[in-house]
This record gives structure tokens, sequence and C-alpha cells, in this order.
């Protein structure tokens, strides 16, 4: 304990030491400097100790200047990094909203499997996206369609920290703009993951996954944010997604539906030509997962504005919150309709019904569309839910409806509901999410089918029954909760 | 000695374990079990679809009191117990050959 104690206190001197005289000079320029040159006619032997009066103000000046021809930006530019980087934050949130949430929706027996897969895609996710997925989301100057990246290098250098990076439209720092983009990636594969709960082989998701996001995504992602062909689209005015309903959800949500055709539904909830239900096991959890994901996507809405300005970054929070409200209240309300009592399963998928709905455009719509565009979306979710349960094509979060679905609509509305006149067009907007989808689709229906040649995708029946937790895991999420001793 | 073993409503335990305590029996073994007799189950909707919850929750509960205390107990419970709607449930009494309290190796009626 002495020696730990005197090695604090050695480091603690140290380290506070150095603070003693820079302490002293603050209190000193009471008088602007030009107040004591005319009382000290030697200038000479005073002038050394002009400096230390403004270092704090020379210090900023350094700093600015180190921004070279775009210092004049600076505030600006660091303010919108800021943002960036507390919104790079909250993406990160929404994998614990999706951890949480497809815990809730499914069954106790299969809780380690859920969270492991959920923990290993956002590792997985940042690394790819690090390794290629950067690189080949945002090729620079490639054919429009493909381009294959490699590893990210110093994204500070050569400008890369400064305004001049990406000017107003990507207002941030190159290592900002990745980590940013980098916390998108790994979304898409989540959504599969809940698609596919309680009967997938955890390998082969784990490298469906990790193709998905770190090869599939950021390649179609290049078409629209890439600056790929997608801005041939509407007469050349332009793909309109900002921040990501088809590029993101409707991607992720199209990759779920392959491989749940491929997968199979869940053992027992189709017999006798009906549907039995497999309720959640966990409501609290679902609501604290959706709710995280909403609290997350004002980082995804309003990141995606790439800088801090007020008035777009305002707007987008706005019309973000207004859907997200007016697609949980339709969700719950149509489901009170349909089954005569409300279903706070739909009312929380209606929250991401509105949430997904709004991603394309939320920069564009005025709030009365934004509402709109959430009530919608609400509706619809429900709809799609009960229909693809119909079609015996088991979700149990209902990825495929929130995110495939929704995201069409997302992408549909711009042109409906574009308060700024640039030229969006029903069928530009179409062409662009059926090939993202689509693209989604047979890359995941070849990979996924690829893998169930090789290795097969789902779990035995007897694994099935008795959990995933033990089955792939060897352990339990609620030892202490099961009737064993 | 007798083993009283009564299936009841959860939200009636409290009551049942004051009434058993008024007519001085105050050990018991509680579990958490679900069961249906006449009372069949209920209709739940989940995502749109319809199902039947066959298993209804109750509470299971357990005592064993001397011979001459079984008449009382068991009219204690029947009587806290009642709803008077369907799936009240029901008390049954076995016989108990053999009573041992392991703290102090004390057998028979002074066990119990």
């Amino acid at each position: 304990m002495k020696k730990l104690f005197t090695i604090l206190s050695l480091t603690a001197a140290f380290a506070f030491a150095p603070m003693l005289p820079a302490a002293d000079a603050p209190a000193a320029p009471t008088e602007p400097t030009a107040v004591e040159a005319p009382a000290v006619p030697a200038a000479e032997a005073e002038a050394p100790a002009e400096p230390e009066v403004d270092e704090n103000k020379k210090a900023y000046e350094d700093l600015v200047a180190e921004q070279g021809d775009t210092a004049y930006a600076f505030d600006f530019f660091t303010v919108s990094m800021l943002w960036t980087v507390i919104a790079a934050a909250l993406v990160f949130l929404m994998h614990l909203g999706f951890a949480t949430l497809e815990c809730g929706m499914t069954q106790s027996k299969n809780t380690v499997n859920i969270l492991y897969k959920n923990g290993f895609i956002i590792c997985m996710g940042l690394l790819t996206y690090a390794l290629l997925g950067f690189n080949t989301h945002y090729p620079g100057d490639f054919n429009g369609w493909f381009s294959l990246g490699g590893m990210i290098g110093d994204l500070n250098a050569d400008g890369g920290s400064t305004y001049g990076y990406g000017g107003l439209a990507l207002c941030m720092t190159g290592y900002g703009d990745f980590i940013f983009q980098a916390m998108f990636a790994a979304t898409a594969a989540t959504i599969v993951s809940g698609a596919v709960a309680e009967r997938v082989k955890l390998l082969p998701f784990l490298i469906f996954a990790t193709l998905l996001v770190g090869f599939a995504y950021p390649v179609v992602g290049s078409w629209h944010w890439g600056g790929g062909w997608l801005g041939t689209l509407n007469g050349g005015n332009g793909f309109k997604d900002f921040a990501g309903s088809a590029v993101v959800h409707a991607f992720g949500g199209f990759a779920a539906l392959a491989c749940v055709i491929i997968l199979g539904p869940r053992n027992g909830k189709y017999i006798n030509g009906g549907i039995r239900p497999i309720p959640g096991h966990n409501m609290p959890l679902a609501a604290i997962g959706v709710l995280l994901l909403w609290f997350g996507w004002y980082g995804f809405n309003g990141g995606s504005v790439l800088s801090a300005a007020p008035g777009p970054l305002g707007l987008v929070f706005a019309t973000t919150s207004l859907a997200a409200a007016a697609g949980g209240f339709m969700g719950g309300t149509v489901s009170w309709i349909m089954t005569k009592k409300p279903d706070l399963s739909m009312a929380l998928n209606g929250m991401l019904a509105g949430l997904v709905g709004i991603t394309a455009n939320a920069d564009i719509v005025s709030a009365k569309g934004a509402i709109i565009i959430g009530l919608i979306a609400g509706v619809i979710v429900y709809f799609s839910v009960v229909t693809l349960d119909k079609m015996k094509i088991d979700d149990p979060v209902g990825a495929i409806s929130v995110h495939g679905v929704c995201g069409i609509w997302g992408i549909l509305a711009c042109a409906l509901f574009d308060t700024t006149n640039s030229g969006f067009t029903i069928g530009g907007q179409l062409i662009g999410v059926a090939a993202v989808g689509a693209a989604a689709f047979i890359f995941s229906l070849v990979v996924f089918g690829a893998l169930k040649a090789i290795m097969g995708v789902r779990v035995s029946a007897d694994e099935e029954s008795e959990g995933l937790d033990i089955g792939e895991h060897g352990m339990e999420a609620y030892p202490h909760f099961s009737q064993k001793l | 000695m007798k083993k009283i073993e009564a299936i009841i409503k959860p939200f009636k335990l409290e009551e049942v374990k004051d009434a058993l305590a008024e007519v001085g029996i105050e050990g018991m073994t509680v579990s958490e079990v679900k069961g249906f007799g006449r009372q069949k189950g209920h209709t739940e909707i989940y995502r749109g679809s319809e199902y039947t919850v066959d298993f209804l929750p109750k509470i299971k509960l357990e005592i064993v009191v001397p011979d001459d205390k079984a008449d009382t107990a068991v009219g204690a419970i029947a009587k806290s117990a009642k709803t008077g709607k369907i799936g009240d449930g029901k008390v049954f009494v076995l016989p108990v050959e053999e009573v041992v309290r392991i703290r102090t190796d004390e057998k028979g009626d002074e066990a119990v």
C-alpha cells in the first residue's frame, strides 16, 4: 500500500506540476498589451514577456491556422464534427436496441444465441468496414457499379482532419466519416438476425452476415452514396435516400426475406393449416429495445445531415420524431381495431415502421408530411406482418415488414411528399429501391443457399426444441430461473 | 399425520396463509404450477393470430398436519380460497407415513 501511495503521489505531482506556472499567466494580462508597450521604451528587454501573456489565444490561433486554407470554417467545422461523432455513438446504441428487442420477442431458451449474434455483428461490422467496407462504399471515381477497396489508411492525412475533407456537404474529418458510416454497416446484418432467430445455425449465419455486411452492403451502398449509377435516376435528379431507407433498411429486409425462405419457419409455427403464435418471452425488453432504437435514430437521421447546419438538423429531428410517433400510434390502433385488443408488439413495430419510413426523406418533408408518412407506415407494418404469417414466412420480430416493406414505402414517400421540388419521381425511386432490394435478395439467396448446401443452415429439430443456448453455446441465459437445480 | 395439498388461484395465497395461521398452522411449502380442470383455458392474441392457453397459473400449497387438525386445515383453506367462480381449485388429503425434523431428528407428531 505504501509503495502504491508513493507512486500515485509522485505521478500526481508530475502530472499537475506543469500546470502551476501556467496558472499564473492568465492572471497577469488584465490590460491589453498595447498599454504596456509605451510604458517600456526599451522594448527588447520586455518583449519576451509579451507572448506569455497571450499564450492561450496564440494556441487557439495556431490550431485554427493548422486548418490551412479552410481555417475560416473552423468553428462550424468543429461543431459539425462533434455532432458527427456523437451521432455515430447514437447509431452504435441502436445495436443495443436491436439486441434487446430481439431478445424480448423470442423465447428465453434462445437468448444467449440472439445476444451472441448481435455482439458478433457489431464487432465484425466495424472491422470489415475498416478492412474494405469504407473504401468500397466510397471508391471515388469508379464505373458506378463496383469497385473493391482496401483497408483505410491515415484518414487525418492530406487535409483529412480539416474542413477541406468534405466541405459543407460532408462537414467532418475522414475518421468522422469513417466511423459514422461504419456504425450503419452492421445494422443491415442485425435486421437479418432477427428474422432468422430461433432456428438458424450459428456458424453459417456468422459467415453470411460477414459477407453481407463486409462485401454486399458497401458495394450496393456505393451505387448511391458512393456516387454510383443511382445518381442517374429521376432524370438525373438522383435517387433520394437521405439516411438509408433503401440502402440500409430495404437492403437488410430483403436479405432477411431470402434467408427466411431458405431457412423455413420455426417448428410448430404453422400447423394444421393455421398459425400457432410463439410469443416473445420478455415484453419489457422488447419495449426498451424499440425506445433505444428510436433514441439512436436521432443519430441515424440527425447525423445524416452530415453537418451541424441548424436548419436541416432541426427539421430532421422534428420529422423523425413525428413519423415515429405517428407510426407507433397507428400500429397500436390498427391492431386494436383488427383484433379487438391493442397489441404492444404492434405498437412497437409501428414506431420502427414510422422511423424507417421517414429515414429516406426526413430532410425534405414537412411536419404534416412526416405525420402522414408515419401513419401510413403504421398501417402497412401491421398488414405486412399478418400477411407474411399467412404466407408461412416466419419472422419472429417483424424485421422484413418493418425494414423491407416500410423501407420501400419510405423511398416512394420521397417522391410523394417532397417539399423541395427536387424532381424525384415514383418511377425513379421505385427503380432504385427495387435494384437495392433485388441485389440484397439475390445475393442472400445465392450465399445463404450455398451455405445451406455446404454445411446446412438450420439446427436439428431436437436442438430447436431444447433451445439454441444449450445447443450452440452450452450455456443458459437465465440459469437461476430454470426449473433445474 | 396427513398431507394436505391444495391447488388455488395465485392471488388467494396471502388470504389462505393468514387463514391457516389463524387455526394454528404456520408451516407450508408453496410452488408455482400450471394446470386446468373443467375451467379450460382462455384465448390470447399475438401479432394478429389467436391461440388458446390451456394451462393457467395456479399455486400449489402443501402442508403436513397431525390427524386431528386435518379437517380444520381443509376447512380453512377451502373457505379462504373460494371466490365462487370457476377455477377456484381443489384440496387433496393424503396419509403420511413418517415425518422427520432435520435439525433435531424429532419424528412423528412432534416433528409436524
